[in-house]
Protein backbone atom coordinates (compact mmCIF):
# COMPACT_ATOMS: atom_id res chain seq x y z
CA UNK A 1 0.00 0.00 0.00
CA UNK A 2 1.22 3.40 -0.94
CA UNK A 3 2.47 5.47 2.01
CA UNK A 4 2.78 2.36 4.17
CA UNK A 5 5.38 0.10 2.51
CA UNK A 6 7.83 2.93 1.88
CA UNK A 7 7.94 3.56 5.62
CA UNK A 8 8.92 -0.08 6.19
CA UNK A 9 11.79 -0.04 3.71
CA UNK A 10 14.82 -1.78 5.25
CA UNK A 11 17.44 0.31 3.48
CA UNK A 12 16.03 3.61 4.72
CA UNK A 13 15.64 2.10 8.17
CA UNK A 14 19.29 1.03 8.17
CA UNK A 15 20.42 4.52 7.22
CA UNK A 16 18.50 6.08 10.08
CA UNK A 17 19.67 3.42 12.54
CA UNK A 18 23.26 4.19 11.52
CA UNK A 19 22.70 7.91 12.02
CA UNK A 20 21.09 7.22 15.39
CA UNK A 21 24.06 5.14 16.56
CA UNK A 22 26.41 7.94 15.52
CA UNK A 23 24.34 10.58 17.28
CA UNK A 24 24.04 8.73 20.59
CA UNK A 25 27.08 9.22 22.86
CA UNK A 26 25.38 8.91 26.26
CA UNK A 27 22.61 6.77 27.80
CA UNK A 28 19.09 8.11 27.36
CA UNK A 29 15.58 6.92 28.21
CA UNK A 30 12.81 7.75 25.78
CA UNK A 31 9.12 6.97 26.13
CA UNK A 32 6.92 6.17 23.18
CA UNK A 33 3.46 7.14 24.35
CA UNK A 34 1.23 5.12 22.10
CA UNK A 35 0.50 1.40 22.22
CA UNK A 36 0.47 1.25 18.45
CA UNK A 37 4.07 2.48 18.52
CA UNK A 38 4.95 -0.16 21.12
CA UNK A 39 3.58 -2.82 18.81
CA UNK A 40 5.66 -1.59 15.90
CA UNK A 41 8.75 -1.60 18.09
CA UNK A 42 8.10 -5.20 19.16
CA UNK A 43 6.98 -6.44 15.75
CA UNK A 44 9.97 -5.08 13.85
CA UNK A 45 12.49 -5.69 16.67
CA UNK A 46 13.43 -2.03 16.65
CA UNK A 47 15.15 -2.29 20.03
CA UNK A 48 17.69 -4.58 18.35
CA UNK A 49 18.57 -1.72 16.00
CA UNK A 50 19.19 0.81 18.75
CA UNK A 51 22.52 1.80 20.27
CA UNK A 52 23.11 0.10 23.61
CA UNK A 53 22.62 3.18 25.76
CA UNK A 54 19.22 4.11 24.32
CA UNK A 55 16.42 2.69 26.43
CA UNK A 56 12.76 2.68 25.46
CA UNK A 57 10.12 3.02 28.16
CA UNK A 58 6.67 1.98 26.99
CA UNK A 59 3.95 4.50 27.72
CA UNK A 60 0.35 4.10 28.87
CA UNK A 61 -1.02 4.81 25.42
CA UNK A 62 -3.45 1.93 25.37
CA UNK A 63 -7.01 3.21 25.83
CA UNK A 64 -8.35 -0.26 26.60
CA UNK A 65 -5.66 -0.71 29.28
CA UNK A 66 -6.43 2.59 31.02
CA UNK A 67 -10.23 2.25 31.04
CA UNK A 68 -11.13 2.13 34.75
CA UNK A 69 -12.38 -1.12 36.18
CA UNK A 70 -15.62 0.56 37.32
CA UNK A 71 -16.34 1.57 33.72
CA UNK A 72 -15.69 -2.00 32.56
CA UNK A 73 -18.08 -3.18 35.27
CA UNK A 74 -20.66 -0.67 34.02
CA UNK A 75 -20.27 -2.10 30.51
CA UNK A 76 -20.97 -5.56 31.88
CA UNK A 77 -24.04 -4.28 33.71
CA UNK A 78 -25.33 -2.67 30.51
CA UNK A 79 -24.59 -5.80 28.49
CA UNK A 80 -26.79 -7.81 30.87
CA UNK A 81 -29.60 -5.24 30.96
CA UNK A 82 -32.76 -6.41 29.16
CA UNK A 83 -33.45 -4.41 26.02
CA UNK A 84 -29.92 -3.02 25.77
CA UNK A 85 -27.51 -3.61 22.90
CA UNK A 86 -23.92 -2.82 23.92
CA UNK A 87 -21.72 -1.95 20.94
CA UNK A 88 -17.96 -2.05 21.43
CA UNK A 89 -14.64 -2.15 19.66
CA UNK A 90 -13.41 -5.74 19.65
CA UNK A 91 -10.49 -5.12 22.01
CA UNK A 92 -12.73 -4.46 24.99
CA UNK A 93 -14.56 -7.77 24.82
CA UNK A 94 -11.84 -9.81 26.53
CA UNK A 95 -10.78 -7.43 29.28
CA UNK A 96 -11.35 -9.32 32.52
CA UNK A 97 -13.80 -7.63 34.86
CA UNK A 98 -15.53 -8.42 38.16
CA UNK A 99 -17.98 -10.81 36.48
CA UNK A 100 -15.79 -12.15 33.70
CA UNK A 101 -15.50 -10.31 30.42
CA UNK A 102 -18.01 -9.02 27.88
CA UNK A 103 -17.78 -12.29 25.97
CA UNK A 104 -19.02 -14.04 29.10
CA UNK A 105 -21.89 -11.52 29.33
CA UNK A 106 -22.76 -12.37 25.75
CA UNK A 107 -22.62 -16.09 26.49
CA UNK A 108 -25.08 -15.47 29.33
CA UNK A 109 -27.55 -13.85 26.94
CA UNK A 110 -26.35 -10.26 26.84
CA UNK A 111 -26.52 -8.51 23.46
CA UNK A 112 -22.94 -7.40 22.79
CA UNK A 113 -21.97 -6.38 19.26
CA UNK A 114 -18.49 -5.69 17.88
CA UNK A 115 -18.30 -2.53 15.78
CA UNK A 116 -15.48 -0.95 13.82
CA UNK A 117 -16.93 2.56 14.07
CA UNK A 118 -19.39 4.46 16.29
CA UNK A 119 -21.37 5.00 13.06
CA UNK A 120 -22.10 1.25 13.09
CA UNK A 121 -23.63 1.65 16.56
CA UNK A 122 -25.86 4.48 15.31
CA UNK A 123 -26.98 2.30 12.40
CA UNK A 124 -27.91 -0.45 14.86
CA UNK A 125 -29.88 2.09 16.90
CA UNK A 126 -31.65 3.33 13.78
CA UNK A 127 -32.64 -0.20 12.81
CA UNK A 128 -33.83 -1.23 16.29
CA UNK A 129 -35.96 1.60 17.70
CA UNK A 130 -37.35 -0.64 20.46
CA UNK A 131 -33.91 -1.35 21.91
CA UNK A 132 -31.54 0.90 23.84
CA UNK A 133 -28.18 1.03 22.09
CA UNK A 134 -25.06 1.99 24.05
CA UNK A 135 -21.73 2.63 22.35
CA UNK A 136 -18.71 1.91 24.54
CA UNK A 137 -16.72 5.01 23.67
CA UNK A 138 -13.08 4.17 24.39
CA UNK A 139 -10.10 5.97 22.90
CA UNK A 140 -7.86 8.99 22.89
CA UNK A 141 -8.29 12.36 21.23
CA UNK A 142 -8.02 10.48 17.92
CA UNK A 143 -11.31 8.72 18.49
CA UNK A 144 -13.38 11.28 20.42
CA UNK A 145 -14.30 13.29 17.27
CA UNK A 146 -15.77 10.17 15.70
CA UNK A 147 -17.79 9.49 18.84
CA UNK A 148 -18.95 13.12 18.86
CA UNK A 149 -20.05 12.91 15.22
CA UNK A 150 -22.01 9.75 16.00
CA UNK A 151 -23.99 11.78 18.54
CA UNK A 152 -24.54 14.47 15.90
CA UNK A 153 -25.75 11.81 13.47
CA UNK A 154 -28.10 10.33 16.08
CA UNK A 155 -29.46 13.81 16.70
CA UNK A 156 -30.01 14.44 12.96
CA UNK A 157 -31.79 11.12 12.60
CA UNK A 158 -34.00 11.91 15.60
CA UNK A 159 -32.89 8.79 17.47
CA UNK A 160 -34.08 8.49 21.07
CA UNK A 161 -32.35 5.22 21.83
CA UNK A 162 -28.61 5.98 21.45
CA UNK A 163 -26.18 6.78 24.25
CA UNK A 164 -22.49 6.54 25.13
CA UNK A 165 -20.54 4.83 27.89
CA UNK A 166 -17.63 7.24 27.82
CA UNK A 167 -14.02 6.31 28.52
CA UNK A 168 -12.29 8.92 26.36
CA UNK A 169 -8.96 10.08 27.76
CA UNK A 170 -6.51 12.89 26.91
CA UNK A 171 -2.84 12.17 26.48
CA UNK A 172 -0.87 15.36 27.36
CA UNK A 173 -2.19 15.44 30.97
CA UNK A 174 -0.99 11.85 31.43
CA UNK A 175 2.44 12.78 30.09
CA UNK A 176 2.51 15.65 32.59
CA UNK A 177 1.60 13.24 35.41
CA UNK A 178 4.35 10.78 34.48
CA UNK A 179 6.96 13.53 34.21
CA UNK A 180 5.97 14.89 37.63
CA UNK A 181 6.14 11.50 39.36
CA UNK A 182 9.05 10.90 41.74
CA UNK A 183 11.58 8.57 40.17
CA UNK A 184 10.60 9.53 36.64
CA UNK A 185 13.23 8.28 34.19
CA UNK A 186 11.70 9.59 30.96
CA UNK A 187 13.98 12.15 29.30
CA UNK A 188 12.24 12.50 25.94
CA UNK A 189 8.98 11.57 24.26
CA UNK A 190 7.77 10.16 21.01
CA UNK A 191 4.35 11.77 21.02
CA UNK A 192 1.33 9.87 19.73
CA UNK A 193 1.06 10.73 16.05
CA UNK A 194 -2.62 10.22 15.43
CA UNK A 195 -3.60 12.03 18.63
CA UNK A 196 -1.71 15.00 17.21
CA UNK A 197 -3.51 14.65 13.88
CA UNK A 198 -6.55 15.86 15.80
CA UNK A 199 -5.03 18.06 18.52
CA UNK A 200 -2.07 19.57 16.71
CA UNK A 201 0.99 20.35 18.79
CA UNK A 202 -0.05 23.40 20.80
CA UNK A 203 -0.18 21.63 24.18
CA UNK A 204 3.36 20.34 24.04
CA UNK A 205 5.68 23.40 24.21
CA UNK A 206 4.60 24.11 27.80
CA UNK A 207 5.31 20.50 28.84
CA UNK A 208 8.66 20.48 27.03
CA UNK A 209 9.71 23.73 28.70
CA UNK A 210 8.45 22.89 32.18
CA UNK A 211 10.17 19.49 32.32
CA UNK A 212 13.03 20.10 29.87
CA UNK A 213 12.10 17.17 27.64
CA UNK A 214 12.14 17.03 23.84
CA UNK A 215 8.78 15.95 22.44
CA UNK A 216 8.75 14.62 18.89
CA UNK A 217 5.50 13.86 17.10
CA UNK A 218 6.04 10.38 15.66
CA UNK A 219 4.16 8.00 13.38
CA UNK A 220 3.62 4.26 13.52
CA UNK A 221 5.70 2.58 10.84
CA UNK A 222 9.22 1.38 11.73
CA UNK A 223 10.86 4.18 9.76
CA UNK A 224 8.69 6.72 11.58
CA UNK A 225 9.77 5.36 14.97
CA UNK A 226 13.45 5.60 14.05
CA UNK A 227 13.08 9.11 12.64
CA UNK A 228 11.37 10.14 15.86
CA UNK A 229 14.13 8.60 17.97
CA UNK A 230 16.86 10.27 15.88
CA UNK A 231 15.25 13.66 16.45
CA UNK A 232 14.85 13.09 20.21
CA UNK A 233 18.42 11.86 20.62
CA UNK A 234 19.89 14.73 18.64
CA UNK A 235 17.98 17.14 20.86
CA UNK A 236 19.07 15.38 24.06
CA UNK A 237 22.71 15.31 22.94
CA UNK A 238 22.67 19.05 22.24
CA UNK A 239 20.71 20.00 25.34
CA UNK A 240 17.58 21.05 23.47
CA UNK A 241 14.02 20.45 24.70
CA UNK A 242 11.79 21.39 21.79
CA UNK A 243 8.64 20.17 20.12
CA UNK A 244 9.12 18.89 16.59
CA UNK A 245 7.09 16.96 14.04
CA UNK A 246 8.42 13.80 12.41
CA UNK A 247 4.99 12.79 11.13
CA UNK A 248 4.29 15.76 8.87
CA UNK A 249 2.41 13.68 6.29
CA UNK A 250 -0.39 13.16 8.85
CA UNK A 251 0.04 15.96 11.39
CA UNK A 252 -0.39 19.69 10.89
CA UNK A 253 0.59 22.06 13.70
CA UNK A 254 -3.04 23.19 14.00
CA UNK A 255 -4.41 19.63 13.96
CA UNK A 256 -8.04 19.30 12.87
CA UNK A 257 -10.02 22.24 14.29
CA UNK A 258 -13.39 21.01 13.00
CA UNK A 259 -12.92 17.72 14.80
CA UNK A 260 -12.04 19.49 18.06
CA UNK A 261 -15.05 21.80 17.69
CA UNK A 262 -17.42 18.84 17.47
CA UNK A 263 -15.81 17.23 20.52
CA UNK A 264 -16.32 20.50 22.44
CA UNK A 265 -20.05 20.48 21.54
CA UNK A 266 -20.69 17.07 23.04
CA UNK A 267 -18.00 16.69 25.73
CA UNK A 268 -16.21 18.70 28.38
CA UNK A 269 -12.78 18.11 29.89
CA UNK A 270 -12.84 16.34 33.27
CA UNK A 271 -10.50 14.91 35.87
CA UNK A 272 -10.77 11.16 35.27
CA UNK A 273 -9.02 8.07 36.56
CA UNK A 274 -6.65 6.24 34.24
CA UNK A 275 -6.46 2.65 35.32
CA UNK A 276 -2.95 2.13 36.69
CA UNK A 277 -2.16 5.85 37.02
CA UNK A 278 -4.86 7.20 39.33
CA UNK A 279 -6.84 10.37 38.71
CA UNK A 280 -5.33 12.49 35.95
CA UNK A 281 -6.25 16.18 36.14
CA UNK A 282 -7.96 17.18 32.86
CA UNK A 283 -7.20 13.64 31.76
CA UNK A 284 -10.48 12.75 30.11
CA UNK A 285 -13.90 13.69 28.82
CA UNK A 286 -17.43 13.54 30.15
CA UNK A 287 -20.67 14.22 28.30
CA UNK A 288 -21.82 17.83 28.70
CA UNK A 289 -24.97 18.40 30.74
CA UNK A 290 -26.80 19.78 27.69
CA UNK A 291 -26.21 16.39 26.02
CA UNK A 292 -27.07 14.32 29.11
CA UNK A 293 -29.55 12.16 27.22
CA UNK A 294 -26.58 10.75 25.28
CA UNK A 295 -24.76 9.73 28.46
CA UNK A 296 -25.48 6.08 29.28
CA UNK A 297 -24.49 6.54 32.92
CA UNK A 298 -27.24 9.12 33.42
CA UNK A 299 -29.77 7.57 31.04
CA UNK A 300 -29.51 4.13 32.58
CA UNK A 301 -28.88 5.44 36.12
CA UNK A 302 -25.73 3.43 36.61
CA UNK A 303 -24.02 3.36 39.96
CA UNK A 304 -20.24 3.36 39.53
CA UNK A 305 -18.83 1.77 42.69
CA UNK A 306 -15.05 1.60 43.02
CA UNK A 307 -13.77 -1.93 42.42
CA UNK A 308 -10.58 -3.37 43.92
CA UNK A 309 -7.88 -4.42 41.49
CA UNK A 310 -6.82 -8.07 41.30
CA UNK A 311 -3.57 -8.44 43.22
CA UNK A 312 -1.46 -10.61 40.95
CA UNK A 313 -1.63 -8.34 37.91
CA UNK A 314 1.07 -5.65 37.79
CA UNK A 315 -0.47 -3.72 34.92
CA UNK A 316 -0.22 -0.45 36.82
CA UNK A 317 3.57 -0.69 36.94
CA UNK A 318 3.70 -1.59 33.24
CA UNK A 319 1.49 1.37 32.32
CA UNK A 320 3.65 3.73 34.38
CA UNK A 321 6.74 2.47 32.59
CA UNK A 322 8.24 1.08 35.81
CA UNK A 323 8.02 -2.59 34.86
CA UNK A 324 8.78 -4.11 31.47
CA UNK A 325 6.38 -6.87 30.42
CA UNK A 326 9.16 -9.45 30.33
CA UNK A 327 10.03 -8.60 33.94
CA UNK A 328 6.58 -9.56 35.23
CA UNK A 329 6.62 -12.97 36.95
CA UNK A 330 3.20 -13.82 35.56
CA UNK A 331 4.16 -13.01 31.94
CA UNK A 332 3.73 -16.05 29.73
CA UNK A 333 2.84 -18.18 32.75
CA UNK A 334 -0.48 -17.38 34.48
CA UNK A 335 -0.91 -14.41 32.14
CA UNK A 336 -1.20 -15.04 28.41
CA UNK A 337 -3.47 -13.62 25.71
CA UNK A 338 -5.72 -16.65 26.19
CA UNK A 339 -5.81 -16.29 29.99
CA UNK A 340 -5.12 -12.60 30.62
CA UNK A 341 -4.78 -11.21 34.13
CA UNK A 342 -5.15 -7.65 32.98
CA UNK A 343 -5.84 -5.35 30.09
CA UNK A 344 -2.27 -4.89 28.74
CA UNK A 345 -2.21 -8.59 27.80
CA UNK A 346 -5.64 -8.37 26.16
CA UNK A 347 -5.46 -5.24 24.11
CA UNK A 348 -3.89 -5.20 20.68
CA UNK A 349 -2.23 -1.99 21.88
CA UNK A 350 -1.13 -3.36 25.26
CA UNK A 351 2.60 -3.60 25.92
CA UNK A 352 2.30 -7.11 27.38
CA UNK A 353 0.39 -8.35 24.34
CA UNK A 354 3.02 -6.83 22.06
CA UNK A 355 5.83 -8.62 23.83
CA UNK A 356 3.95 -11.91 24.02
CA UNK A 357 3.10 -11.86 20.36
CA UNK A 358 6.50 -10.89 19.06
CA UNK A 359 9.04 -11.53 21.78
CA UNK A 360 7.95 -14.32 24.07
CA UNK A 361 10.77 -16.45 22.78
CA UNK A 362 13.16 -13.93 24.29
CA UNK A 363 11.73 -14.09 27.79
CA UNK A 364 14.35 -13.95 30.51
CA UNK A 365 13.81 -14.51 34.21
CA UNK A 366 15.48 -11.80 36.30
CA UNK B 1 -3.80 -4.94 7.23
CA UNK B 2 -7.03 -3.76 8.83
CA UNK B 3 -6.75 -6.05 11.84
CA UNK B 4 -4.54 -4.96 14.69
CA UNK B 5 -4.59 -2.05 17.11
CA UNK B 6 -7.95 -0.37 16.78
CA UNK B 7 -7.59 2.80 18.74
CA UNK B 8 -4.29 4.20 17.49
CA UNK B 9 -4.66 2.60 14.13
CA UNK B 10 -5.32 5.03 11.38
CA UNK B 11 -4.45 4.03 7.86
CA UNK B 12 -3.88 5.99 4.66
CA UNK B 13 -6.34 5.19 1.90
CA UNK B 14 -7.21 6.69 -1.47
CA UNK B 15 -10.65 8.16 -2.19
CA UNK B 16 -11.97 6.39 -5.26
CA UNK B 17 -15.60 7.54 -5.34
CA UNK B 18 -17.77 10.08 -3.54
CA UNK B 19 -21.13 8.69 -2.37
CA UNK B 20 -24.14 10.76 -3.35
CA UNK B 21 -25.69 12.18 -0.18
CA UNK B 22 -29.24 12.08 -1.55
CA UNK B 23 -29.36 8.27 -1.80
CA UNK B 24 -28.53 7.70 1.81
CA UNK B 25 -29.74 10.73 3.76
CA UNK B 26 -32.10 8.60 5.83
CA UNK B 27 -29.17 6.65 7.15
CA UNK B 28 -26.32 9.14 6.90
CA UNK B 29 -28.06 12.32 8.03
CA UNK B 30 -26.55 14.05 4.99
CA UNK B 31 -23.00 13.56 6.28
CA UNK B 32 -20.52 13.24 3.40
CA UNK B 33 -19.22 9.73 2.64
CA UNK B 34 -16.80 8.28 0.12
CA UNK B 35 -15.46 4.90 -0.91
CA UNK B 36 -11.80 4.66 0.13
CA UNK B 37 -9.35 2.05 -1.11
CA UNK B 38 -6.74 0.45 1.17
CA UNK B 39 -4.78 -1.85 -1.09
CA UNK B 40 -7.32 -4.47 -2.18
CA UNK B 41 -9.94 -3.51 0.43
CA UNK B 42 -12.53 -0.77 -0.04
CA UNK B 43 -14.46 0.84 2.82
CA UNK B 44 -17.09 3.55 3.13
CA UNK B 45 -15.59 6.43 5.08
CA UNK B 46 -17.16 9.58 6.50
CA UNK B 47 -15.52 12.77 5.22
CA UNK B 48 -17.19 15.14 7.68
CA UNK B 49 -13.79 16.14 9.11
CA UNK B 50 -12.04 16.45 5.72
CA UNK B 51 -14.58 18.44 3.69
CA UNK B 52 -11.92 19.53 1.21
CA UNK B 53 -10.96 15.93 0.29
CA UNK B 54 -11.92 14.68 -3.15
CA UNK B 55 -11.48 11.72 -5.50
CA UNK B 56 -7.82 10.77 -5.86
CA UNK B 57 -6.78 12.26 -2.51
CA UNK B 58 -5.24 10.15 0.21
CA UNK B 59 -6.81 10.45 3.65
CA UNK B 60 -5.88 9.11 7.08
CA UNK B 61 -8.81 6.95 8.23
CA UNK B 62 -9.67 6.03 11.83
CA UNK B 63 -12.78 4.13 12.97
CA UNK B 64 -14.69 4.97 9.81
CA UNK B 65 -13.72 8.66 9.59
CA UNK B 66 -11.14 10.52 7.54
CA UNK B 67 -9.31 12.59 10.17
CA UNK B 68 -6.80 14.36 7.91
CA UNK B 69 -5.75 14.54 4.31
CA UNK B 70 -2.38 12.88 3.88
CA UNK B 71 0.20 15.46 2.85
CA UNK B 72 1.79 13.70 -0.11
CA UNK B 73 4.49 16.34 -0.50
CA UNK B 74 5.53 15.93 3.13
CA UNK B 75 5.68 12.15 2.65
CA UNK B 76 7.77 12.61 -0.47
CA UNK B 77 10.18 14.95 1.31
CA UNK B 78 10.72 12.45 4.11
CA UNK B 79 11.34 9.56 1.73
CA UNK B 80 13.54 11.49 -0.71
CA UNK B 81 15.83 12.41 2.15
CA UNK B 82 16.58 8.75 2.62
CA UNK B 83 16.75 7.61 -1.01
CA UNK B 84 14.53 5.01 -2.52
CA UNK B 85 14.80 1.25 -2.11
CA UNK B 86 12.07 -1.36 -2.68
CA UNK B 87 11.18 -4.12 -0.23
CA UNK B 88 9.94 -4.51 3.30
CA UNK B 89 11.71 -5.00 6.60
CA UNK B 90 11.82 -8.67 7.68
CA UNK B 91 9.49 -8.99 10.66
CA UNK B 92 10.20 -10.96 13.81
CA UNK B 93 8.11 -14.13 13.76
CA UNK B 94 5.20 -14.10 16.18
CA UNK B 95 5.78 -15.97 19.46
CA UNK B 96 4.11 -19.36 20.01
Amino acid sequence: MKYVESFRDPERIRRVATALAAACTRPWNVMEVCGGQTHTIARYAIDDLLPDGLGLIHGPGCPVCVTPLEVIAAAQTLARMPGVILCSFGDMLRVPGPRGDLLAARAEGGDVRVVLSPLDAVEIARGQPDRQVVFFAVGFETTAPSTAMSVELARRLGLENYSLLVAHVRVPPAMELLLSAPGNRVQGFLAAGHVCTITGTSEYPAIAARHRVPIVVTGFEPLDILLGLLDVVRQLESGRAEVSNQYARAVKPEGNPAARAMVDRVFEVADVPWRGLGVVAHGGLRVRDDHARFDAIRRHELAMPAIPEPEVCRAAEVLQGRLAPLECPAFGAECTPETPLGAPMVSTEGACAAYHRYRSGARERP
Amino acid sequence: MLSGPIMCLALPGRIVEMIEAGETASTTGALPFARVEFGSITREVCLAYTPEATVGDYVIVHVGFAIQCLDEQAARRTLDLLEQQPGGLPERETGA
